[in-house]
């Protein structure tokens, strides 16, 4: 499987206290430029280990990954990661937690005045240029989240890593912010990858959903397709026949073929 | 502006009311502050008074403490040279010591902490050294300071050193530590180097630690100053009470001792200060 970027048979292998793990295994993807994949999977299936891969935060035990033909074996600005939990620093204001990755990747190509403006360009993307000078703490969750995103899309990164941007938030400040992405992904044509638990997210957002099964040993279960026009509308692509076909066809996935061994019981 | 209940636009005529209401309020608020320590110390002198007030007692009263040491409190400047010297002196004598000792101790511990924190290699090579070595009480080092650098100045800044080393490196090493993994994932995912690492990161992350450290240490140095010095003489407010000792002038050993209290409580306070500003946060 060839694409802009390409998952090739990777696994993981944690030693543990209790021997070897295995949580992933030949997990292959590829994955074309200005494409919007979304992983859903139960927790603990290793939806984030691979994200960790993708990005370069952890190795993976056997495969590669391949981003634009080169091979990904440590973390870097072409692979912006948005984290679950923000991970702002608290004593920078949103401009500067912004300013900071800027800096460090168009140091040397932009002059001063070029990073500020691109700076607030960034920010003005997420709806936060309102906030230019809060601190993490004086924000609220989605708006800490919406910095986060405006400073991996400052790095101008080949692939956007969002790793469950928004586990942590309410269903409204959720809805918001999946539009402000989609807007952003219409603008951008950026390719990114999502992981997320959320079935309408999934459908909502994505080109292809990647159905993982669950631990140990995880890989790709299935993968839907996701024909919507772009831009998609929240309220008139639930009512699609296509949105309600994806949207079975992962609950199906989720609830009927890998259910979780607890749920199955109950 | 006619409202229902007629003309209420006119805030100027209420105003020195009200600016005389906000200023009894401040008085009140400063009032609160000031008063219980006030009535405190009032209390303590009257006592202090009354026990010691008789003729023959062990300790001087209050009221004699003032009238002995008025000379000194009055001009804590002169200088007559040798040890003579006003208070103000003696005491800069010391806190020339604190300064230079702390100061190298911070720069030290703050190294060693960043490297013990950083390195589980360094952590546990040194952790086991440097928790034995911090329990061996200050003024033990003198005897091998002096016998190391022949020379009592440096001897005394070296017992500040050592002193106040062990809480800035152990502060500083736990501040390090737990510097949260997704700060360290920030910082890879943007390639920071070393340099950018430490001043962008692990300096921010764990300046409230570091601060933690240092205060302990500047506490313990200005506990360390005065014995060391009783012992290596020379000018210095250690040396002072020593000498007061010697010479039966407990006034001044007593006016002495609160010139010590309270410079050391600024110095808590000044280092607490640098602190909030390096950080830009309360610590």
């Amino acid at each position: 499987m060839h694409g802009y970027l390409t998952i090739e048979q990777v696994g993981k292998i944690f030693d543990t206290q209790s021997g070897k793990f295995t949580a992933l295994a030949n997990v292959s993807l590829g994955i074309e430029k200005g494409e919007f994949v979304t992983i859903i999977g139960h927790s603990g299936c290793g939806k984030s280990t691979l994200l960790n891969i993708v990005a370069g935060l952890s190795r993976a035990t056997t495969g590669a990954v391949l981003l634009d033909g080169a091979v990904v074996d440590e973390p870097g600005p072409d692979r912006a990661v948005v984290f679950q939990n923000h991970s702002l620093l608290p004593w920078l204001s949103a401009y500067a937690n912004v300013r900071l990755a800027v800096d460090k990747v168009f140091g040397k190509t932009k002059s001063a005045s070029e990073r500020d403006d691109w700076t607030k360009h960034n920010l003005a993307l997420v709806h936060m240029d309102h906030a230019l000078n809060k601190k993490p703490d004086e924000l609220s969750g989605g708006m800490r989240q919406r910095v986060g995103i405006a400073r991996a899309l400052a790095m101008q990164p080949k692939i956007l890593l969002l790793d469950e941007p928004f586990g942590a938030l309410d269903a409204l400040t959720r809805a918001h912010l999946q539009d402000t992405v989609m807007e952003i992904h219409q603008a951008t044509k950026s390719t990114a990858i999502m992981i997320t638990h959320d079935v309408d997210e999934a459908v909502l957002l994505s080109n292809r959903i990647v159905m993982m099964t669950n631990g140990p040993s995880a890989t790709i279960g299935d993968i839907c397709e996701v024909r919507l026009d772009r831009p998609r509308r929240r309220l008139e692509a639930a009512d699609t026949p296509e949105y309600a076909r994806c949207r079975k066809q992962v609950l199906q996935f989720l609830y009927e073929r890998h259910a979780q061994v607890g749920h199955k019981a109950a | 502006m006619t409202g229902i209940l007629g003309d209420v636009a006119k805030p100027a005529r209420f105003k020195p009311w009200l600016a005389r209401l906000r200023l009894w309020e401040r008085a009140r608020n400063c009032a609160a502050v000031l008063v219980p320590p006030l009535v405190t110390i009032a209390v303590l002198l009257l006592l202090w008074q009354l026990l010691c007030g008789e003729q023959g007692s062990a300790l001087p009263p209050p009221s004699k403490v003032v009238k002995d040491t008025w000379e000194l409190i009055r001009d804590p400047f002169f200088d007559n040279g040798g040890t003579d010297v006003g208070l103000f002196w003696q005491i800069l004598a010391s806190l020339k010591r604190v300064g230079i000792g702390f100061s190298m101790a911070a720069v030290c511990g703050v190294a060693l902490g960043v490297l013990i924190g950083q390195s589980s290699f360094a952590y546990r090579g040194l952790d086991p050294i440097f928790q034995v070595l911090r329990t061996v009480p200050p003024l033990a080092w003198l005897p091998i300071s002096l016998a190391a650098f022949k020379d009592s100045n440096p001897s005394a800044i070296f017992v500040i050193f050592i002193t106040a080393i062990w809480p800035i490196i152990l502060n500083t090493a736990v501040g390090v530590r737990q510097i949260p993994e997704d700060y360290r994932n920030v910082a890879r995912v943007l390639r920071l180097n070393g340099l950018e690492y430490f001043t962008k990161i692990m300096l921010p992350a764990s300046v409230p630690y570091m601060f933690t450290g240092l205060r302990i240490g500047v506490g313990l140095s200005w506990l360390a100053i005065v014995a060391a010095e009783m012992l290596v003489g020379g000018v210095g407010i250690g040396f002072f009470i020593w000498d007061g000792w010697n010479s039966s002038l407990l006034s001044e050993i007593i006016l002495a001792l609160i010139y010590v209290g309270i410079i050391g409580f600024f110095l808590d306070r000044a280092i607490s200060f640098i602190g909030r500003l390096i950080a830009g946060r309360p610590i």
